[in-house]
């Protein structure tokens, strides 16, 4: 279809391919000079962690996703264009800061996530047990039903495990510390070993 | 409606958006008009009307972008080439100031078409012309850009 450039010479297209190096220097600093024209809306980074590769991703106003599926996180990326801009572009330094803490917290070195936080994503009932969430002190747990009661809808005890299987922040807002009545750990969005783990780093007493 | 998040769009797109603006310009200004094309993407992303074919959209900005640059530095690139240059780049400068002596309507056919890809049908879209008329121009570019630099070396 294209007449080749190529053909009879005196020039060809060839030498016009950016190398590798280049192209990831131009799309770093793309990611800077949209920020500092404020057209930077999601900045995302993977992490890897001992819970697996995580998917960080902010807004101008905080940390505003955690996901567990850092290697894959096409449907993730998707989904936050959708819900909040598809102004998104991978900018690993403009998260430098929120990835430390959520290192630190995994790694016990922290026991509150530290930095700026933009619950834009959990709305309604889902944003009150959000907020409740940050009240469990570390170290310790709270049964669904309890969560329920402190958000006011005591008989809204199914909601609540929705509410943290939604949680847009696992890890840095604690919707690994509600357990199940029973003392049984219950689910958790980045799979139940990674929760056990945050609980036993923590050092709360749950049974198995 | 969904739209892809922008960095797929740049990933897709990077490579071909870099080819057109570094056949009118050097590696440097290339660089910024590369920056350019999408920072002006990035801010009409969202408004962009759905069904919008993005590559024709990137090219036609690129071109423009190169366009800019290239009317502020026409003196530097039209006029002195360093003496010594390595082989690669003394090539690539010829490109860039044998293009920039096109007539504006062969120079962007060459550029949508060669450089950015475009069939012709969508140059002609882009240029509101005819699909002839610009497969003409881009035949005729191409053979004026071979006479123009057999004649610079």
């Amino acid at each position: 279809m294209t007449e080749p450039l190529s053909s009879g010479v005196p020039f060809r297209a060839a030498p016009l391919e950016p190398s590798a190096d280049r192209v990831v220097e131009l799309r770093a600093r793309l990611a800077d000079r949209a920020a500092e024209r404020g057209l930077l809306d999601v900045a995302y980074r993977s992490l890897d962690t001992e819970l697996g590769a995580l998917l960080l991703a902010s807004t101008p106003a905080g940390l505003v996703s955690v996901t567990f599926d850092g290697a894959a996180p096409d449907a993730t990326l998707e989904r936050l264009a959708t819900s909040l801009s598809p102004r998104i572009l991978e900018a690993p330094d403009r998260l430098d800061a929120a990835a430390r803490a959520i290192d630190d917290l995994i790694a016990g070195r922290a026991r509150a996530f530290v930095g700026p936080l933009d619950l834009s994503l959990a709305r309604g009932f889902g944003r009150d047990v959000i907020e409740r969430l940050r009240e469990i002190p570390y170290g310790e747990t709270r049964s669904y039903a309890q969560v329920a009661a402190a958000a006011g809808s005591p008989r809204a005890v199914r909601a609540v495990g929705t509410a943290c299987r939604r949680n847009p922040l696992p890890v840095a807002i604690p919707c690994h510390r509600v357990v199940r009545s029973d003392g049984a750990l219950g689910q958790y969005v980045g799979g139940v070993e990674a929760k056990q783990r945050l609980l036993r780093i923590e050092g709360a007493g749950v049974a198995h | 409606m969904s739209r892809a998040p922008f960095e797929r769009i740049v990933e897709r797109h990077g490579a071909r958006v870099w080819r057109v603006c570094r056949a009118l310009l050097d590696e440097a200004d290339a660089d910024d008009a590369w920056s350019e094309t999408f920072l002006a993407a990035l801010e009409a992303y969202p408004t962009l009307a759905h069904g919008a074919r993005i590559e024709g959209w990137l090219v036609t900005i690129a071109h423009r972008k190169a366009i800019d640059v290239l009317r502020r530095r026409s003196r530097l690139v039209v006029g002195e080439v360093p003496e010594r240059i390595a082989p690669d780049r003394a090539r690539d400068l010829d490109l860039a100031r044998a293009l920039a002596q096109l007539p504006q309507r062969q120079r962007e056919a060459v550029v949508l078409h060669h450089l950015g890809g475009l069939p012709f049908a969508e140059v002609a879209a882009q240029l509101q012309s005819s699909t002839d008329a610009v497969r003409r121009a881009s035949s005729d570019g191409v053979r004026r850009l071979r006479v123009l630099m057999g004649e610079e070396r």
